[in-house]
């Protein structure tokens, strides 16, 4: 039996091949943010400390997933697996800090 | 015997040729692929459901015993944190390059990948080292030792008193900050195990590499690890600005 070597060109029709100059940018914007998100931490935004942190960490790990992690070069099934799973995820997280956070602890 | 034989041999003869690694129910490489990339997602997801309980409960109490979780975290050094988020988001960078290296059928170039991001994997375990020695120093580690010493007198403390200023806290509430620690070490200490796990898989994986093993085509196997290891990035990702960053002002 002949063993059936591809090369890399021929592979790359059925496996998409993301270039080291997008892993460059989105490697590069990362540690950019991390340091916009340790410079917010700094300032006086009372209520909007936190809400800058978690949308910067949030920003973060989008990019991460999509490029990173290929998400965005995937298949429909992997993009729906993915983005089930992260809504399943907040619809819990949601759910359980609502009815913790508007309970009158103390008070029935 | 003969039979079994001939029956194996019509089979071979019965399906096209393809790679060596292909599996024999799977129509193309893609596919099979795509299904091992299918399973590992799944197996992240229950891992991002079992860190979301652990940032969950930290929510929960920081929201009930909040001056505690707040003076808890002023004992954390953002420098460390910053430096050990650094080092990660790198060592996520080399790994995506391992895996276009894998791709690419760059034996060389895979295996200093795998070693540079083997190499600041122990970076980041050596600095969340350092910070737990600090934590062990002050008896800021749950237990029997607990010391609610710099949050009943912050005076007596002047590294982190010279920077927040932070009043004592009345005993009952200084008593919850051994809550924070507890959550912190569970969360870093879990982070951590998976950091740990990975480096082992990349030891073994660079052995692997070296002789050849990832650079045939068959690329699941380094693909699958990058996923997992930027998934653990992605938890460190969320814990950075959590343990560290929000309570700065409080």
């Amino acid at each position: 039996m002949t063993q059936h070597q591809e090369t890399p060109e021929e592979h790359e029709h059925e496996h998409h091949i993301v270039s080291p100059v997008i892993y460059v940018i989105i490697g590069s914007a990362l540690l950019v943010l991390t340091g916009t998100t340790v410079w917010a931490s700094y300032q006086e935004w009372g209520v909007f400390n936190p809400i800058a942190a978690l949308g910067i960490a949030v920003l973060k790990a989008v990019l991460v997933v999509l490029f990173f992690m290929h998400v965005k070069y995937s298949t429909k099934l992997t993009k729906l697996t993915v983005g089930a799973g992260f809504f399943t995820f907040m619809v819990l997280v949601g759910m359980t800090l609502a009815d913790y956070f508007t309970r009158a602890w103390g008070r029935w | 015997m003969s039979d079994s034989t001939a029956v194996a041999h019509g089979a071979a003869e019965a399906h096209h040729e393809h790679p060596p690694y292909q599996r024999h129910h799977f129509e193309t490489y893609a596919q099979q692929n795509d299904a091992t990339n299918f399973a590992m997602w799944l197996f992240l997801l229950t891992e991002i459901m079992f860190f979301g309980g652990l940032f969950t409960a930290y929510l929960i109490y920081r929201n009930w015993y909040y001056p505690a979780f707040v003076q808890g975290s002023h004992q954390l050094q953002i420098g460390w944190g910053t430096a050990n988020t650094a080092v990660l988001i790198t060592s996520s960078f080399t790994m995506a390059m391992g895996v276009w290296s894998a791709e690419m059928r760059r034996k060389g170039l895979l295996v200093l990948f795998l070693v540079l991001t083997f190499l600041l994997g122990l970076v980041f375990l050596g600095i969340k080292t350092i910070e737990y020695h600090e934590k062990y120093e002050k008896h800021h580690i749950p237990g029997f030792h607990y010391s609610v010493q710099s949050f009943v007198d912050p005076a007596s403390d002047p590294e982190v008193y010279n920077e927040y200023h932070d009043k004592p806290l009345p005993l009952d509430m200084a008593r919850h900050t051994e809550l924070y620690f507890f959550l912190y070490f569970a969360m870093t200490g879990m982070h951590a195990l998976h950091m740990i796990i990975g480096i082992a898989i990349l030891g073994f994986m660079i052995f692997r590499a070296r002789a050849g093993a990832y650079t045939t085509g068959h690329v699941t196997f380094v693909e699958n690890f990058g996923l997992y290891w930027h998934f653990v990035d992605i938890v460190w990702i969320f814990l950075f600005p959590l343990l560290y960053l929000i309570s700065r002002h409080q």
